[in-house]
């Protein structure tokens, strides 16, 4: 197979992409798969750019590889982008360098967030150690929702009494909530 | 105990033979990040608040309540190392090779006098706290680190969101910000070619190999670091469990390969295992790569009961004591590398000389 571009070398680098479920297929040689941006691989060995996990996410982060080629979108893309309120970081910026300005960005980008989560963690909920301080209320709730599942438990194998003290541990907790 | 020592001697707790599991597993490391709520992160820190961080940090090492909690723990200003130090830091595990090479003011490590604690400040995160552990003591690692986390948290106001956890820098470590490892001698799994088949299994399972020095480092000597990479969604029990869980397969996989290589070829694994001990006996030129290699047929030939002069604490300062920096502090000067196989053979003979 001759390139598609070219028409004239052999295709030696075949892309599949698969975007939004539309598969595209391109057959190029060697010289003309230079020539696109989207094409995240380097050809000799001293030109390949170092592995890092900050240039891996902002690969995630923009749906895509992680390619030099996404620079032409980039600005369009940054003015449209969020902005965190306190150091005032662009999503886009942090689609660049992979990491966060402060701990608030989390919650100015919190909308982004969520998918990019579930690609790095399979996960978007915290389930382990609260800080006391920091933590505010929060313990006290997962605390409530470990007795309402442990009232349940005794409600259903007719242990009334422990319910009984159960229930009062819940209301005591809740009265603290509020 | 001062900075001086810890650069002076080799030995860091982390080296001991007697841990569990201390035929395969060399040392179990906890790290938990955490970054102070008001302080923008380091990367984008003012100098102001990098020092404010060190500050705060300073205050809770000082503090009677805090220091009863954590026991001691001595501050190193980074900006007063140079280079070759802070490489031993690194050769040593208390520091990354990222926060050695960050000029930037206002970066340090906070150590325990026994090394097994230290706590880099304003590298990626504000606190990257570190428990380093001989053999697998993962459980124990994290307990260690969460009583250092929870004297630090009664001082510090740490940046928390009830939805995503502890808030890092990177979201890779958001969550628990729990990274627990643990650097594993497979000799026998890299003899059968298995390695590259377990470790992409385990790349299935949410954990990752790297090499001796951790993210970016090639595998020498047939170590290899095993950690997790998900670090939102399970709580740190069930993150320590599951590694538990995969290195005590990793163990009975390399055991068995033991066995099976020295029941199928004692002749070729005798021979392996003496030769290395006759080059590193008798060597005088010795570069780190092949230091790497024969330590770790030694290191098989005691597990084997083929070897007994020779100790697993001394293979394990050898570890450290072979490493570029470390052996141009005990020269006192700058070396090229000819100068360093040179002397890195007479350690080596030393050594297994004294053990003799």
């Amino acid at each position: 197979m001759n390139c598609e571009e070219c028409k004239q070398r052999p295709a030696t680098v075949h892309i599949t992409k698969i975007f939004n479920n539309q598969k595209t297929e391109m057959h190029l040689c060697e010289e003309c798969a230079k020539q696109h941006d989207e094409i995240p691989f380097t050809f000799s060995a001293d030109a390949e750019p170092a592995f890092s996990i900050q240039k891996f996410l902002a690969g995630l982060l923009v749906g895509g590889a992680p390619s030099a080629g996404a620079d032409a979108t980039e600005e369009e893309a940054t003015a449209a982008m969020p902005q965190c309120s306190n150091c005032s970081l662009t999503y886009g910026q942090f689609g660049q360098i992979g990491r966060f300005g402060c701990s608030h960005c989390y919650q100015s980008f919190a909308g982004q967030l969520e998918p990019l989560l579930r690609r790095v963690h399979g996960n978007s909920r915290h389930t382990g150690k609260i800080p006391r301080r920091a933590g505010g209320l929060l313990g006290f709730r997962r605390e409530i929702e470990q007795l309402r599942a442990e009232l349940q438990n005794a409600v259903n194998s007719e242990a009334y009494e422990r319910a009984a003290v159960l229930r009062d541990q819940i209301h005591a907790l809740e009265g603290k909530l509020q | 105990m001062s900075i001086q020592d810890t650069l002076n001697t080799a030995y860091s707790k982390w080296m001991e033979d007697d841990g569990p599991e201390s035929q395969i597993v060399i040392s179990s490391r906890v790290r938990l990040a955490r970054n102070l709520s008001e302080q923008p992160f380091p990367h984008v820190m003012p100098q102001e608040g990098g020092q404010a961080v060190v500050e705060q940090v300073q205050g809770v090492i000082a503090d009677p309540d805090a220091r009863e909690q954590l026991g001691p723990m001595f501050y190193v200003p980074l900006e007063e190392l140079g280079p070759l130090d802070r490489q031993i830091l690194v050769e040593k595990h208390l520091i990354s090779p990222q926060h050695a090479s960050d000029e930037r003011p206002f970066r340090g490590v906070a150590l325990s006098p026994d090394e097994g604690v230290s706590i880099m400040i304003n590298e990626e995160d504000h606190l990257r706290i570190q428990v380093l552990f001989p053999g697998l003591q993962l459980d124990a690692a994290w307990e260690m680190a969460n009583r250092v986390d929870d004297a630090f948290e009664n001082k510090l106001d740490f940046a928390f969101d009830e939805l995503y956890g502890y808030l890092s820098c990177c979201p890779t470590n958001v969550g628990t910000g729990l990274r627990a490892s643990v650097m594993m001698h497979l000799p026998a799994l890299a003899m059968t070619n298995q390695a590259g088949r377990v470790f992409t299994a385990l790349s299935k399972l949410g954990f990752v190999v790297r090499g001796l020095y951790g993210e970016g480092t090639e595998a020498k000597g047939n170590l290899f670091q095993v950690s997790n990479q998900v670090t939102l969604g399970p709580s740190e029990q069930e993150i320590v469990d599951s590694l538990l869980a995969v290195c005590r397969q990793l163990i009975e996989q390399e055991q068995l390969g033991r066995q099976s290589q020295m029941r199928e070829r004692p002749a070729q694994i005798e021979d392996m295992v003496f030769r290395a001990y006759g080059v590193l006996t008798n060597a005088r030129l010795i570069n780190s790569d092949e230091a790497m290699f024969y330590l770790s047929c030694l290191r098989l030939g005691i597990d084997l009961g083929l070897l007994h002069n020779v100790s697993k604490r001394t293979l394990n300062e050898l570890l450290v004591r072979t490493r570029a920096a470390f052996l141009q502090k005990d020269a006192k000067d700058a070396m090229d590398s000819f100068n360093r196989s040179l002397k890195r053979a007479d350690i080596i003979r030393e050594a297994l000389k004294v053990s003799e």
